[in-house]
């Protein structure tokens, strides 16, 4: 499997599963572009893929901000030409019981997890559909499907991630561009740190693995949805959980 | 400069892959040419870019050949 020869964008790529799929993007050859929301996240992610020998490098861009992404597009495409690989990884959560729940809450979520998947892929279908080749990999939540009670945004927002992504499969199918999702379940991550030692409990309880996934192993599947074995792959969601739900 | 009749030949010849000397006024896009919606959509705004003006959808939706696309162009910018 290779990636040689292709550009690749990859949002909230300074840690976690975005730091593991842009460095195993660029293993498999293709010069990756991380974006991060501060110029220390960039030149983090600047450094980590130069330290492995890989091609590519950070920039900063706040996905939850149009103008921000605007900018951001046009700077790697100025330097590196424009994304035949999108990675939507970016995503925060802000949790909270409904009934406790503030519109602020829902909206940066909402904005940041749902909103900014439609401008990237946006943005960058143009450029995909004259190539005909493109990859937009959005990275959804084992929570879209399950539910998770204090998650109500965040399990909105990724449900219309997969919506959103199995509409965009349909219509540019015929142009060689695929778009799916890869749905993670507990992996280990600052995300996932914020829990407790009962919540962790409770999480691995449920997990037939009996212990947290590794990005690396979100990383390696986003890798073959990139692959030009994929390339019959659209409007799908996979799985990454150990087990723990199975759609 | 080219006129607007060249442009927009010179455009419909790179959006839809097809040579100059099958594009004439009359042809249709998805008649003649094969264009499928995604081609049309690209078209509009490739037209949009090169003549620095803006389609709104009900009337790109009217842009059903070279001639009116022509049409569009010259009465609008």
């Amino acid at each position: 499997m290779s990636l040689e020869g292709k550009v690749a964008l990859v949002t909230g790529a300074s840690r976690g599963i975005g730091k593991a799929v842009a460095h195993e993007l660029a293993r498999l050859g293709a010069e990756v572009v991380g974006t991060a929301t501060s110029e220390t996240g960039a030149k983090a992610i600047t450094d980590g893929l130069k330290d492995a020998g890989y091609a590519g490098y950070g920039i900063v861009m706040n996905v939850a901000e149009p103008g921000s992404i605007e900018a951001g597009l046009k700077e790697m495409t100025e330097r590196s030409g424009a994304p035949q690989i999108l990675v939507n990884n970016a995503g925060i959560t802000r949790d909270n019981l409904l009934m406790r729940l503030k519109d602020d809450d829902w909206d940066s979520v909402i904005e940041t997890n749902l909103s900014s998947v439609y401008r990237t892929s946006k943005a960058v279908l143009r450029g995909m559909a004259k190539a005909r080749w493109g990859r937009i990999i959005n990275i959804s939540s084992v929570v879209a499907g399950m539910g998770n009670p204090g998650q109500g945004n965040y399990c909105a927002a990724k449900a219309g991630v997969e919506g959103f992504t199995r509409s965009l499969a349909k219509e540019m199918s015929n142009r060689g561009i695929t778009a799916n999702c890869v749905a993670p379940g507990f992996i280990d991550t600052d995300m996932t740190k914020k829990l407790d030692d009962k919540q962790r409990q409770a999480m691995l309880e449920i997990i037939p693995a009996g212990r947290l996934g590794d990005p690396r192993e979100v990383a390696s599947v986003v890798a073959f949805l990139a692959s030009d074995g994929a390339a019959y792959v659209t409007g799908e969601t996979i799985h990454v959980n150990g087990g723990m739900y199975m759609g | 400069m080219s006129t607007v009749e060249e442009r927009v030949k010179k455009i419909v010849c790179e959006q839809l892959g097809v040579k100059e000397s099958e594009v004439q006024n009359t042809s249709s896009f998805v008649e003649d040419l094969g264009a499928d919606s995604l081609d049309t959509v690209e078209l509009v705004m490739a037209l949009e870019e090169e003549f620095e003006t803006e389609i709104p959808d009900e009337e790109a939706e009217k842009l059903g050949s070279v001639q009116d696309a022509i049409d569009y162009i010259v009465a609008h910018t």
